[in-house]
């Protein structure tokens, strides 16, 4: 127990850190853009992929409960406001925890086991503003992308599901998606959300890897920590967003 | 600057967000149903509302021409007024009629409005003077339990006497 406070602690100092060689990592812009190509743009076959077939699944699923209450042209709604509100954001979150976060957490473990990250400090290279920095930025703004296209991809695979496989009116599936979806309240507030988990699931990677302990053992059990740890915090962060967002 | 092949596919990456951001807010929200393009102001009183709610759908024979803009309670005269923006290129008469409707048996609640006969039309800031209010459940099934009530009465003595201890209950 105490353990866990200890590890919280540094991991808030480890916070406090990044935001601090921010700046620095900022001036040189291209290390940011090179995690952003390895942590999203890598991610992105497996967000787009999985958000087509929630899509149509949960098209599926929602077409043949709500016939029996005699309105499938609902199907658009339930799926457009599930979607955006809560399985883009917290699956995609998922998914990043199980795709970079792992990939974030090894790599910084072993630098740190082969010793590359107190030689950088020996050769005055801060490793925050280098390694560690870079890495939270782009796993912040990977994030919220890679949620709003797995909405969009997930609703036209609903689409494709619902419209032409299933029956459902076309003109009834976007109206009455359009008159249910707010762009405030639903899809500003899903950013947000993604925003939220973003921070969340790349700063537990980038902990686990700084507190690995370093040996081949150690990387591979904070890497297991890492999934385990982000994907709890995603759940749990969501339903405290979720309540906020619903109460305002 | 050196030109990478990941700069490019990091930009590819950032434009198909921004697309897709774009393309919910299109497509799925409501943000271009929101767009009225110039409008008008009326008001509208109430002595109840129901569930009417900001940004409600304004309609005139079925077809959207404006929104609620807001609502507000007036303690003087302890009713319900409420702001309306109505779309320019459509303009009612003196002696419109502003009612609070409902869509479907349990849908959303919308204000449906009808032009009356008169010439003159109503300017930007005026009130419409006809109004009905929201159709509330409650009312409406007391309504049928009294009348149900009433009807009984002259049936036979039974019935009346229990009337008044139906009412003292009330």
């Amino acid at each position: 127990m105490i353990d866990r406070l200890w590890r919280l602690g540094s991991g808030m100092r480890l916070f406090m850190l990044i935001i601090v060689s921010s700046g620095e990592s900022f001036r040189r812009l291209h290390l940011t853009i090179r995690e952003i190509y390895f942590t999203g743009v890598l991610s992105m076959q497996i967000i787009l992929v999985s958000g087509f077939f929630v899509g149509m699944v949960l098209a599926l699923q929602m077409f043949y409960v709500l016939r029996q209450f005699g309105s499938p042209d609902y199907t658009g709604v339930v799926l457009a406001l599930s979607i955006i509100r809560e399985l883009g954001p917290v699956v995609t979150a998922l998914l990043f925890a199980g795709r970079a976060g792992t990939a974030i957490t090894a790599e910084i473990g072993l630098m740190k086991a082969n010793e590359e990250l107190s030689a950088m400090e020996m050769m005055a290279v801060s490793p925050i503003a280098r390694v560690v920095a870079p890495r939270f930025w782009a796993g912040v703004i990977s994030m919220p992308i890679l949620a709003v296209m797995f909405s969009m991809v997930g609703i036209l695979g609903g689409y494709l599901v619902a419209v032409p496989m299933l029956g459902v009116d076309d003109g009834a599936f976007w109206s009455q998606m359009q008159a249910q979806v707010d762009f405030r309240f639903d899809i500003l507030n899903s950013v947000i959300k993604s925003l939220v988990f973003g921070v969340a699931c790349t700063m537990i990677a980038l902990f686990e890897g700084f507190d690995a302990p370093p040996t081949a053992e150690g990387v591979s059990y904070a890497t297991t920590r890492t999934v385990v740890t982000s994907s709890l915090a995603i759940l749990g962060l969501d339903f405290i967003l979720t309540s906020l967002m619903l109460t305002v | 600057m050196e030109r990478k092949a990941i700069d490019l596919w990091v930009g590819i990456f950032v434009v198909l967000g921004v697309a897709a951001l774009f393309g919910l807010a299109m497509k799925a929200g409501n943000l271009t149903s929101n767009n009225l393009g110039d409008t008008y102001t009326l008001t509208a009183a109430f002595e109840n509302i129901g569930g009417l709610k900001r940004n409600a759908p304004v309609k005139s024979a079925g077809v959207v021409i404006g929104r609620v803009d807001n609502i507000k309670f007036d303690p003087t005269t302890y009713e319900a007024v409420v702001a309306l923006k109505i779309d320019k290129r459509f303009q009612f008469s003196k002696d419109t009629n502003a009612s609070i409707l409902t869509a479907g048996l349990l849908g959303e609640q919308y204000l449906g409005i009808e032009t009356g006969g008169e010439s003159v039309n109503l300017k930007d800031g005026d009130k419409i003077s006809h109004t009905q209010d929201a159709m509330v459940l409650e009312k409406l099934i007391s309504k049928f339990m009294f009348n149900k009530a009433s009807e009984g009465t002259g049936d036979g003595k039974t019935t009346t006497e229990s009337e008044p201890k139906a009412k003292s209950r009330l």
